[in-house]
């Protein structure tokens, strides 16, 4: 009878017997209870719900996915951390703190959280913030659906937290290649926390994709042509194209894992004709996109912040456009590099390769055209530019070894070495994160009307920079000294043991820099009366979103804007300067007009709960559970399907009221 | 291009006007003579299958093309995908979906024949 | 060409409708985001099924000593479902008209013909699959069998989702009449309803007649 409430469900789920789980997770509970007592002291609960939970502003949304995801950062790292320490200590007759079975799943998690939970949900973040604003949008084309997205996100938050203390996570690599994460050798949840956290947050951003390529496409404000949009949203709506045609691939090459642990099929099973390597291939068809729907975004930021920060026009913005897209192409054509040494044959292999070489020349052309906009431009060297700076010889660099992977031959010998891993983490830290916290301080004062430390910014800046070389450059080396990856223990005699202690004090500078990043937003937000933003425009920028109050009102622009340039915030300024000759703006005399906007639902944070039980009942084979709450996803849906009530017009008289308040904010 | 505020249009009742959505929305006569053709391009591989008409290898490459017909048939007279400026969006990207389809189908069934050649020769 | 009239009518500072005109105005928008939006979302499925083809046809040969596609299916049946299909695309077709021309009882009527048809359809699935299992050849038996039941069953279960979304919108028809709201949703299903018939189309083809062959 037991069996049928609960399934697999039982007290040994607990993972008593692992002291760092148990402290993790520990940790953890204790600190969402805090977070529960401390907001029911403040009585913030109905602000929070009115505010923000059922929010369907995308400014809202976006600051959300950014919360969570510098949560899952902290969190991702502190992985990290472990993996640095025990490699630096499990050497020869120590074996170090960590238990094989906890040490795999920390380094399974470590990259699941790290792309699914903090690289995605930033990027997806601050496009929420930014897109519609660059575009002059009131709002995305899906405002229900956008908080559906961020709702099922959280699902696989909290799912992959929770396997912290219930059950346990995947001990498979982040990928999960079968067979070891077939139900015979995996017979744990751990897996299946692992497909249901990816397959839920997966529908997110599948949906967060249609909703802004069709922003992009569709919402643009009157003039702005598709050679007039600013790069970031450039490189958003790529992106966007890139989850739309890479997110179902691995849906249903997760889907079909999942029919194998649970109905027995044989996809990828050794046996009964399933073919393994069919789900290498297909997890790459979707993974390697996916590296460029990360990439592709900071490529963006960088653009703003270089063109911002120099007081320049971007450096050929129509081979930009084209790098952009020529990527976007080109990363579908690679993806057999990951795995050039399955078997196949030399044809296939040289293809590949050759394929792989060739973006690395719309990428070096985005390269020169930072380099030559900041050539005799006036730069500004802030915390953004430093983290811009940082990047062009960062991911230089790792774009080269990056291309010395793509020689098949070279390949055979490093691959899955810790080479490898020093490559990529060369190319995402270097670029993606340097890239969003770039993106994170650029944008800051714009969505939330305080401008960041920049003291601390640079600090963190340093010791992300200094801390990076630390910790990688000694894996190259490793690498080539034949250390492979995912080694828990190794032998004295390899001579690798001071190159993992180097590599573990670059790891600790880098926790000093996510250490200067809390410390910088926290005293910001503390001190925000000294840092105010009241212009609304507080690095002199270019494109539309800093012709709009900071943080702006929730319709974003009290008059839809025209724009007949690449740079109509910059241009509206310039003619301000020559004011005798240009009268100002007509529309800053019209008259307000009521204004269209969405209602706030409930609907998605109920979608988001039921989707919660989908996926826990789903892990532990809690059958009616299953059923229950997939009738009730079902009944949200045909809910607001019967509801048509769901806009109302902002009155005139408000508008006034509102900008008639930035007006005197600006005025102060 | 890609602008919602077709202010020629806009005014009108939805009800008269669909141009919005970037495709017209045929007749009866279309949809009649699509529902025909669907049909006969059904029948036509079936026959040929069923009837071992001809060698294996012309016989794939037979229902593939007659496939592809049906699926150009349905394009039009059902989905009515069409070459004017305000269905733009959507003509170029199901033609870029193709694509990808193309290449990742493609790329998978290379990759995985030249593997299988490579490695399960002995068996 | 609208974008220049905009940027005119907007430079001469004459905002193009009357406020009465505004819920026409966005109806008009709201419509051109959704049907745009669910077409790229019907892109995406076409990537989705794709995976599944490219699967299938990589693993159609994994019998591992079991039977083959010519074994098991029976052609007829399955042109028998072709049909079905295909005829409820051309009755959701009728549908779609009488929406345009505003007929709420043709609409209604054509939409329970399309129903059912595409009811038979899922009733004949239902049963091939459950003959298959019943004799020992379920998705279990191979690879080859795994994946045909996962394409076949992939593109089954979109058509009932299809099939459930139809039933809500014949309610919401029946109560609101054909309003921009109900023609903008029939417009949607109507796309999803022929990509789901093009599907099949190839599932014909690629599974049934090749393996027939």
């Amino acid at each position: 009878m037991i069996e049928h409430i609960l399934g697999k469900l039982d007290l040994s789920a607990i993972p008593f017997d692992e002291p760092p789980a148990m402290i993790a997770g520990g940790g953890m509970v204790v600190g969402a209870i805090a977070v529960v007592i401390l907001i029911t002291y403040l009585r913030k609960w109905k602000w929070l719900w009115t505010e923000w939970l059922t929010s369907v502003d995308h400014k809202k949304i976006g600051i959300m996915y950014i919360l969570v995801a510098l949560v899952m950062l902290l969190r991702g790292f502190a992985d990290a951390m472990l993996m640095r320490a025990q490699q630096a200590v499990s050497v020869g007759s120590a074996h170090g703190f960590l238990p094989p079975s906890h040490y795999d799943q920390i380094f399974t998690a470590h990259g699941v959280i790290m792309i699914f939970f903090m690289a995605m949900p930033i990027m997806v973040g601050l496009m929420n913030i930014v897109v519609p604003l660059q575009i002059g949008a009131r709002d995305v084309a899906f405002p229900f659906l956008n908080s559906v997205s961020f709702w099922l996100f959280v699902v696989g938050v909290i799912l992959v937290m929770l396997s912290l203390i219930v059950g346990e996570f995947g001990r498979t690599g982040w990928l999960a290649y079968p067979p070891l994460s077939e139900t015979q050798f995996s017979p744990g949840v751990g897996v299946d926390y692992y497909l249901w956290s990816l397959q839920i947050s997966g529908i997110g951003t599948l949906l967060t994709g249609v909703n802004f390529f069709v922003t992009i496409i569709k919402m643009r404000c009157p003039g702005m042509t598709l050679m007039r949009m600013p790069i970031f949203t450039w490189t958003a709506l790529c992106t966007n194209i890139l989850i739309i045609i890479a997110f179902p691939i691995l849906t249903v090459t997760l889907g079909m894992l999942a029919l194998d642990r649970y109905l027995d099929f044989h996809f990828f099973s050794n046996s009964f004709g399933g073919n393994q390597m069919l789900y290498v291939n297909l997890i790459w068809a979707w993974g390697h996109p996916e590296v460029y729907i990360l990439v592709l975004p900071a490529f963006g930021i960088f653009s703003e912040v270089v063109s911002t920060y120099c007081q320049k026009r971007l450096f050929g913005y129509t081979t930009m456009v084209y790098a952009t897209a020529c990527i976007t192409i080109l990363s579908f054509i690679v993806w057999l590099h990951h795995f050039f040494t399955m078997g196949a044959g030399a044809n296939v292999n040289a293809f590949f390769g050759i394929a792989t070489m060739v973006i690395s020349i719309p990428t070096g052309v985005k390269i020169f055209n930072w380099l030559f906009t900041m050539y005799r431009g006036r730069v500004h060297f802030t915390a953004p530019m430093y983290w811009t700076l940082g990047f062009i010889v960062t991911f230089s660099i790792g774009g080269m070894t990056g291309v010395l992977l793509a020689v098949p031959g070279a390949d055979f010998l490093l691959h899955n070495s810790l080479f490898l891993i020093a490559h990529f983490h060369n190319v995402i830290i270097g670029g993606v994160v340097f890239g969003y916290i770039a993106g994170i301080t650029y944008w800051f004062p714009k969505a939330t009307g305080i401008k960041l430390n920049e003291a601390l910014g640079k600090a963190s800046f340093w010791c992300w920079l200094v801390g990076f070389y630390f910790a990688f450059i000694p894996l190259y080396i490793l690498g080539f000294m034949g250390a492979t990856r995912r080694l828990s223990h190794y032998d004295a005699a390899t001579g690798w043991h001071p190159y993992f202690v180097i590599a573990l004090v670059g790891a600790l500078i880098i926790f000093a820099g996510i250490g200067f990043m809390v410390l910088q937003i926290g005293t910001s937000i503390l001190w925000r009366k000294k840092n105010m933003d009241t212009t609304g425009d507080p690095w002199n920028g270019r494109t539309l979103e800093w012709d709009t109050a900071s943080p702006p009102p929730f319709y974003n622009f009290a008059h839809i804007p025209h724009v007949h340039s690449v740079e109509p915030h910059w241009d509206h300024k310039q003619a301000l300067l020559n004011a005798e000759k240009h009268p100002a703006r007509v529309e800053s005399k019209r008259a307000y007009e009521p204004i269209h906007m969405p209602k706030n639902t409930g609907v998605g944070v109920m979608i988001g709960i039921f989707g919660f039980f989908l996926g826990f009942a789903l892990i532990w084979d809690i059958w009616w559970l299953v059923i229950a709450s997939g009738l009730a996803i079902f009944a949200s849906v045909a809910y607001r399907s019967f509801d048509y009530d769901i806009d109302y017009y902002v009155t005139v008289e408000e508008i006034e009221k509102i900008e008639n308040e930035i007006s005197n904010r600006k005025r102060a | 291009m890609a602008n919602n505020h077709n202010t020629q249009a806009a005014g009108h009742a939805y009800a008269n006007n669909h141009s919005h959505s970037g495709k017209s929305h045929g007749s009866l006569i279309s949809y009649i003579v699509g529902f025909i053709l669907s049909i006969v391009l059904t029948l036509i591989p079936y026959y040929l299958v069923v009837n071992h008409v001809l060698p294996t290898e012309m016989g794939y490459i037979a229902i593939a093309v007659l496939a592809v017909l049906q699926l150009l048939v349905q394009l039009i007279f059902f989905l009515h995908l069409s070459l004017a400026p305000e269905g733009r969006n959507t003509l170029l990207s199901f033609i870029f979906t193709v694509i990808v389809l193309f290449i990742l189908v493609a790329g998978t069934l290379w990759i995985m024949y030249n593997m299988n050649v490579n490695m399960m020769e002995h068996m | 060409m609208s974008t220049q009239e905009n940027v005119i009518s907007a430079q001469a500072g004459i905002h193009p409708h009357a406020h009465h005109g505004h819920h026409h105005d966005h109806d008009a928008e709201a419509t051109d985001k959704v049907v745009f939006g669910f077409w790229i979302y019907i892109m995406s499925d076409c990537i989705l099924f794709a995976s599944i083809f490219g699967a299938f046809a990589v693993l159609h040969n994994n019998t591992f000593g079991g039977p083959d596609a010519k074994e098991l299916f029976s052609m007829p049946y399955v042109l028998v479902e072709t049909f079905l299909l295909l005829t409820s695309s051309f009755t959701y077709g009728l549908a779609m008209l009488g929406t345009y021309r505003g007929a709420k009882n043709q609409v209604l009527f054509w939409l329970g013909i399309t129903f059912l048809l595409g009811l038979g359809f899922i009733c004949m699935e239902v049963n091939e699959f459950h003959k298959l299992i019943l004799e020992g050849n379920g998705p279990q038996r191979s690879a080859f069998l795994s994946s045909f039941f996962t394409l076949v069953g992939t593109h089954g279960l979109h058509v009932t989702c299809g099939l459930i979304w139809m039933v809500l919108l014949m309610l919401q028809v029946g109560k609101h009449g054909i309003g921009a709201v109900t023609t903008r949703k029939l417009a949607c299903l109507s796309l999803f309803w022929h990509f789901l018939d093009i599907v099949w189309i190839f599932v014909f083809t690629v599974v049934y007649l090749m393996g027939a062959i």
